[in-house]
């Protein structure tokens, strides 16, 4: 017994901030439970919510959890900041220190920003299209399942068992059991890996979503940008992911069942991780920046009142992209010594990118030029990012000179660039979308002020930050640092970075207050149409009902909605009272959850190697496989009465 | 030409499993799933390309650890309930349940002696100590070869269940849509076999 307690209670798990959260979280879960209990409310949190197969319900679950991981991220970060804000600084232990860069990197690509992309598919792709629902409903709650699943490993870890702490790449051989023992590592490879199952099914879903139930009239040449870079992006998913499968398996068949892939003795090669994690992770950059350019051409094009600039050019050059960003994988470690021929191709593929992404940044300026700029918080999320995504993208472009980069390899400089990327791209073009869209999820906007507070506070934070970092890498000072004496000159920077990260901190306290102040008094967005958009989720009423469109549009040009608008024939959106038929909608299913709970005690049993809990699992796994291969009724019809009493009540029916 | 057209003729123009377009969008993502399973193998034998000759101090070689006698069985097996699974999506289409379940039957016998072999080589390996604690050759191996096996065994439990499905409901536009899926997968792994064993064991005898 207190074996099993040490076993989950390690000294780590212990440290006095730790308790102080631990008691935090147990509070939290008390007052929860207490208050779905005392308002009667776990009968409607399961079925309108646990078991829900709506793409709009998923989106939303994805998006507040998304919210949550990017507060647990950036404290981390904020701490990791607090470490290095003076030399000599010991605040964190350094195993602590160690264990918060890797929780800090995973969480936010895998659980923060992964998640926040896989919200916006959800909420806005099957309205761009004009479609009832995806492709795959069941499958698609099961996608968002298993990531909470995967989530839900990974944050427990530091309060049992342990964190990991071998960076968010987790190389070997720092990642095998003789260097690195105990459970932290084994957290990591079970969390993502099975969240990894449920980022493949949502990369299917929607490649199959656009490519088949585009309304009609919709070519694919018509389709919103956006719909574009989330085809894109799904075929990316499909293609990035098995080889990060792979590596990861590598990695806990080494930790667990003894095998020998990286162990040099036996004949194995650290190097073939780091090779198929980034063969994962190059295309996984792109995985995560490219939504971001569809949001910006919706937002800039609409707060722009014109057509998107060289839409064709557009689409070209993501697909460009995509194709290079398999070719680039090795300027990740230019430094591993492949030679100079290797070195040059892979450098030469790496400046390629620079081409088609500063077609699409001049795009975006074009489609500005001679518009009617508006700039609502959504758009001015769009005007920051063309500059700092341009710092960060010719810092990328100085990083894939490879002799340049023996310089700068994992040194700070490096640190500020992918954060230059990274923020300057994914983040404020899922803060631009988050703005866009929310009148439509949830029925009211966002306060514009206290938007305006949140951005300035973030986007001055964000530049006070990183810009010193550069200077850092430049000085000498490498990633993962714990600590550094003073007259280095590094103090400075590194102070005014602190400060700049606790700016961007007191930004995101304000976009969570506002969430709330918006929920009580925000604008009510009554016409469906809030920013006079051009895209067909606009010609919807906010929320949309469960069956999105009572009535399938017919597309006869790009920006459909826009042009219903201009030719005044926005009533054919509305359905005739005699004419309105039953609609079948995809039915509830309390496999996708149990599917996470399954899986959650098979994460559970391998990750501390308790066997009979795994197998109990995984059993639990097939068990559900099994019985959705006998559920035949995953469809119920939707009622015309019922469609016609909510239409009539949105003032949507005619006759 | 305006000959009417047949109601016979008509459902052989358009099999069944892909009348109902549900069941139609299914197919085509599972064509999804099979390029992205197939990149997995594709990252397995990538891995087992670099690994096999490195057999660290003491592990045998690939030419010391095959025997071709078991795995020209298992070859057999695997390609004959290709066969077999082919003729049941035939009979299918011939709107023939009884032939589709019998084929399908003897498409999973195949399949149960192709795995049985296969663990029973496994176990004759790791009799003699040649288990993947002993060099990245092998981890590498039991890698490969035992994803693929677990593939099989994995497509074994779901043709079971089709039996008791098509037992049960008998040939419709969703019963249709998973026997053409489950075939679409056996064939899938029967290609990845037969990289296996050139990759594998051809080129392990003969390099």
């Amino acid at each position: 017994m207190s074996n099993i307690l040490a076993r989950l209670f390690p000294p780590k798990t212990r440290r006095p901030d730790e308790v102080v959260i631990e008691i935090g979280i147990i509070l939290t879960m008390v007052f929860l439970v207490y208050i779905l209990t005392s308002k009667k409310k776990w009968g409607w949190l399961w079925r309108e919510w646990l078991t829900s197969v709506d793409h709009k319900r998923i989106g939303i679950m994805y998006l507040i959890s998304a919210i949550l991981m990017l507060f647990r991220g950036g404290v981390d970060a904020l701490m990791i900041r607090s470490q290095l804000m003076v030399p000599n600084n010991h605040v964190l232990p350094v195993g602590q220190y160690d264990e918060l860069f890797t929780t800090h990197g995973t969480i936010m690509i895998f659980f923060m920003a992964m998640p926040l992309i896989f919200a916006m598919f959800n909420l806005a792709i099957p309205f761009m299209i004009g479609s009832r629902d995806v492709a795959f409903p069941r499958l698609n709650a099961m996608s968002f399942w298993l990531f909470a699943c995967g989530a839900a490993l990974f944050n427990m870890s530091f309060l049992v068992g342990g964190s990991p702490n071998a960076g968010w790449t987790s190389y070997p051989p720092l990642t095998e059991l003789a260097f690195n023992p105990g459970v932290g590592q084994n957290y990591y490879l079970l969390a993502i890996q099975i969240a990894g199952i449920g980022s493949i099914a949502t990369g299917v879903n929607f490649l199959i979503t656009i490519l088949k139930m585009r309304a009609p009239g919709m070519t694919l040449m018509r389709m919103p940008m956006f719909v574009w870079t989330s085809l894109v992006t799904s075929a990316l998913i499909l293609f990035a992911f098995p080889p990060l499968t792979v590596a990861l398996a590598m990695t806990m068949l080494d930790r667990l069942f003894g095998s020998n892939f990286f162990t040099i003795t036996h004949g194995g090669m650290p190097m073939m991780y780091v090779n198929l994690f980034w063969l994962f992770g190059h295309p996984e950059v792109y995985i995560l920046v490219l939504p971001s350019f569809g949001i910006f051409s919706e937002v800039v094009a609409t707060f722009s009142r014109k057509r998107l600039f060289g839409y064709t050019a557009m689409v070209w050059s993501v697909l460009t992209i995509t194709f290079l960003s398999y070719g680039t994988w090795v300027h990740h470690f230019f430094t591993m010594g492949a030679g100079p021929g290797v070195n040059a191709f892979f450098g030469v593929s790496t400046m390629l990118i620079a081409i088609p992404t500063g077609i699409k940044i001049f795009n975006w300026i074009f489609t500005m030029w001679y518009g009617r700029v508006r700039t609502p918080v959504a758009m001015l999320w769009a005007l920051a990012f063309i500059p700092t995504f341009v710092v960060g993208g010719a810092t990328g472009v100085m990083l894939g000179a490879v002799v340049g980069d023996y310089q700068f390899h994992n040194s700070y400089f490096l640190i500020a660039h992918f954060h230059n990327v990274l923020i300057g791209g994914t983040v404020f073009g899922l803060l631009a979308g988050v703005y866009y869209w929310w009148p439509k999820t949830f029925g009211y906007k966002l306060d514009e002020h206290q938007g305006r507070w949140f951005f300035w506070l973030f986007f001055i934070g964000f530049w006070i930050t990183f810009m010193p970092q550069y200077a850092l890498g430049f000085m000498g000072m490498t990633r993962r640092l714990y600590t550094y004496p003073p007259g280095l000159g590094w103090s400075i920077p590194n102070l005014i970075s602190t400060l700049g990260a606790f700016t961007m901190g007191a930004g995101f306290l304000v976009f969570v207050y506002s969430i709330r102040y918006s929920y009580k008094h925000g604008e009510r967005d009554l016409s469906g149409d809030p920013w006079d958009g051009r895209t067909l989720e606009w010609s919807l009423p906010s929320p949309p009902p469960a069956y999105n469109f009572a009535r399938i549009p017919v597309v006869s040009d790009r920006d459909a909605w826009w042009e219903m608008k201009q030719q005044n024939q926005t009533h054919v959106i509305r359905v005739n009272a005699q004419d309105v038929q039953p609609i079948e909608m995809p039915k509830s299913s309390s496999i996708p959850f149990l599917m996470f709970v399954a899986f959650f005690v098979f994460g559970f049993g391998m990750v501390f190697e308790w066997w009979w809990i795994a197998v109990l699992g995984g059993l639990g796994v097939v068990a559900l496989l099994i019985a959705g291969t006998f559920d035949y009724e995953d469809h119920e019809e939707i009622h015309p009465e019922t469609i016609r009493r909510i239409e009539g009540s949105l003032g949507r029916l005619q006759g | 030409m305006n000959v009417p057209i047949e109601p016979e003729s008509q459902s052989t123009q358009m099999p069944l499993e892909f009348t109902s377009e549900h069941e139609s969008l299914k197919i085509l993502g599972f064509w999804a799933f099979l390029a992205t399973d197939f990149l997995l193998f594709s990252s397995l034998f990538a891995v087992y390309a670099v690994y096999q000759f490195r057999v660290g101090m003491s592990g045998p070689t690939p030419a010391q650890l095959f025997h071709l006698g078991p795995v020209i069985f298992e070859t057999v097996a695997l390609l004959t309930s290709s066969f077999t699974c082919g003729l049941a999506v035939y009979e299918m289409r011939h709107h023939r349940l009884k032939g589709t379940i019998i084929w399908l039957a003897v498409t999973i016998v195949l399949g149960a002696a192709f795995v049985a072999t296969e663990i029973n080589e496994f176990l004759g390996d790791i009799a003699l100590h040649d288990t993947w604690h002993r060099s990245a050759f092998l981890s590498s191996f039991f890698t490969l070869v035992g994803t693929h096996g677990s593939h099989v065994t994995f497509g074994i439990i779901w043709a079971l269940t089709l039996l008791i499905q098509l037992a049960g409901r008998g040939l419709t536009q969703v019963t249709t849509r998973k026997v053409y899926m489950f075939a679409l997968y056996w064939h899938f792994l029967d290609i990845i076999w037969v990289f296996i064993f050139t990759v594998v064991y051809l080129s392990g005898k003969i390099l």
